[in-house]
């Protein structure tokens, strides 16, 4: 076997977050983002949501969601940088902020929801 | 039968220019002509010094491919009539992302080692002797292989590829569908002897799926799903790896 | 001693070639190419969602007030554009990532390959089940 390199698992974390994005990302962001700021649907109370965020299941989903997404953004946007740029000189830089970002977000989103109250 | 096309084709000479140009021709429009027989047309009747390659006319030796109006294409399949409302002339120029020798002639050496280096043949571990018959192979066992197999070395699909044109040392699409060609093969055995090759970042992980080599293939051979395939059983390998790292091999 | 194999010799010795390089605006110079950016850029779009989700997350964590401030940031006009361009992007990236699913992977019955039309077609389906879920647990009046 060659050198085992990284990229195998990076892009599994590339594909599952890819295919979590697009099954329930448009829905979710069509309802907070856009339907209930804007009133065509009711928004959720605080209460209802609040006791929502606190099963563990819930928070499972979201800590979930929230970090694959991040590493499937880390994936396309370095290869976007690389390909699109062609700086390839900073390649090792594009990566760490890259991954650095996703693993901040990672670590910010355990925080959140650990801490939930 | 005065109609007319005219065609601007690429012209390079190493012995005399420095810069390629483009050079206008027109030929007569014919409704069974393709690019090819327009080439052709020229050389014979009009300008012989304009070199270009072809072989069998009938999308089988894959040594016709040339860009027309910005797109890879095998000259001898493309007719001339469905350019033929088009505004400008037709644009005929060499392969995009390879080297140009002359005229239309493009170097695909670097194509040729690459193919050579994902060993597209047959590899047995032990051959078995003659005596005990031909490897048989189910209709079933065929079908899994045989898209990639229709590959005719034409290399358009690395002219569509911006990841060959940014970075030459990734592998590329031809040279991977092979590859997997003999890996779903039933009669291969040498599927870790290419994973070497293939699982690098010059393999398949340069590839992101840009998809524009399975369009133009004439052949349907679909490199990007190969390649994209062949990522998935590269990560399950290199799992199982993590999980038994003292397994075979 | 290792043993390397050279390649062709003959290729050496040549005329000078002719080169291109390739513009750093290549991807917009033909539509399948921007269509990849684009798809690409997708992602983008993404991560700004989870920051939404996770401001979400924190602002229901620090009480109704909060929340509340959280939900009047969201009515700003310029937020609200945004999410508008989000939901494109997000909705590009879920059709782009559905329609290359028979692509990516080779799934077979009895032998024969699934044709790509069932794949597609139950990526929709289940993408509407899941949306429909979804929207079940979040739309409460
Ligand atoms: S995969 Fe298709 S486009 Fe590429 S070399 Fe083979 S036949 Fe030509
Ligand atoms: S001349 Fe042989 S493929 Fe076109």
């Amino acid at each position: 076997m060659a050198k085992q390199s990284n990229e195998p698992v990076l892009w599994a974390l590339f594909s599952a977050g890819g295919v979590f994005a697009a099954f329930v990302i448009p829905v979710h962001l069509f309802l907070i983002g856009l339907a209930f700021p804007l009133g065509w649907i009711p928004a959720p109370g605080y209460e209802y949501l609040h006791a929502l965020v606190r099963l563990p299941l819930a928070r499972l989903y979201v800590f979930a969601l929230c970090s694959l997404a991040l590493f499937h953004w880390a994936h396309r946007f370095r290869y976007t940088l690389y390909d699109g740029l062609q700086i390839k000189h900073l390649n090792e830089l594009i990566f760490f902020c890259c991954y650095g970002g996703a693993i901040l977000g990672t670590v910010w989103a355990g925080y959140l929801l650990w801490n939930f109250r | 039968m005065a109609e007319t096309i005219s065609l601007e084709v690429f012209r390079y000479s190493p012995e005399r220019d420095a810069e390629p140009s483009f050079q206008r021709y027109d030929v007569p429009l014919r409704k069974d002509w393709v690019v090819l027989d327009a080439l052709n047309y020229i050389k014979d009747k009009v300008d012989g010094s304009l070199t270009f390659r072809w072989s069998c006319r009938m999308g089988i030796c894959g040594s016709c491919g040339m860009m027309v109006n910005g797109e890879p294409k095998l000259t001898c399949a493309t007719f001339l009539s469905n350019y033929a409302r088009e505004q400008g002339p037709l644009r005929v120029q060499p392969l995009r992302y390879f080297p140009v020798i002359r005229d239309l002639v493009v170097e695909i050496t670097d194509f040729m080692t690459k193919l050579q280096s994902v060993k597209p043949w047959l590899i047995r571990g032990k051959e078995k002797p003659i005596s005990e018959g031909e490897y048989l192979q189910t209709p079933e066992q065929l079908d899994r292989y045989k898209q990639f197999s229709m590959c005719i070395n034409c290399v358009l699909c690395y002219s569509a590829c911006p990841v060959y044109g940014l970075d030459p040392v990734f592998i590329g699409p031809a040279a991977i569908a092979l590859a997997q060609r003999y890996n779903m093969d039933s009669r291969d055995e040498g599927a870790h002897e290419r994973m070497d090759i293939l699982a690098q970042h010059e393999g398949i992980w340069g590839c992101t799926f840009v998809g524009e080599c399975t369009k133009v293939c004439p052949k349907h051979v679909d490199p990007a799903g190969a390649i994209q395939q062949y990522k998935l059983t590269a990560t399950i390998e290199r799992f199982k790896s993590f999980l038994m790292p003292r397994g075979a091999k | 001693m290792t043993e390397t194999r050279q390649p062709a010799r003959y290729t050496e010795y040549h005329p000078r070639w002719y080169r291109s390089r390739v513009s750093t605006w290549w991807w917009l110079a033909q539509w399948p190419y921007l269509k990849f950016i684009l798809r690409e850029i997708s992602s983008v779009f993404v991560a700004w969602f989870v920051v939404v989700l996770l401001l979400q997350i924190r602002a229901l964590s620090r009480g109704s007030e909060a929340y509340a401030a959280f939900e009047r940031w969201l009515q700003n006009p310029l937020i609200v554009l945004l999410n508008m361009i989000t939901l494109f992007f997000v909705v590009f990236h879920a059709v782009t990532w559905f329609n290359v699913a028979p692509r990516a992977m080779a799934i077979r019955f009895r032998g024969k390959r699934v044709p790509d039309f069932w794949i597609v077609g139950a990526n929709y389906a289940a993408w509407a089940a899941v949306s429909l879920v979804l929207a079940w647990f979040l739309v409460r009046s």
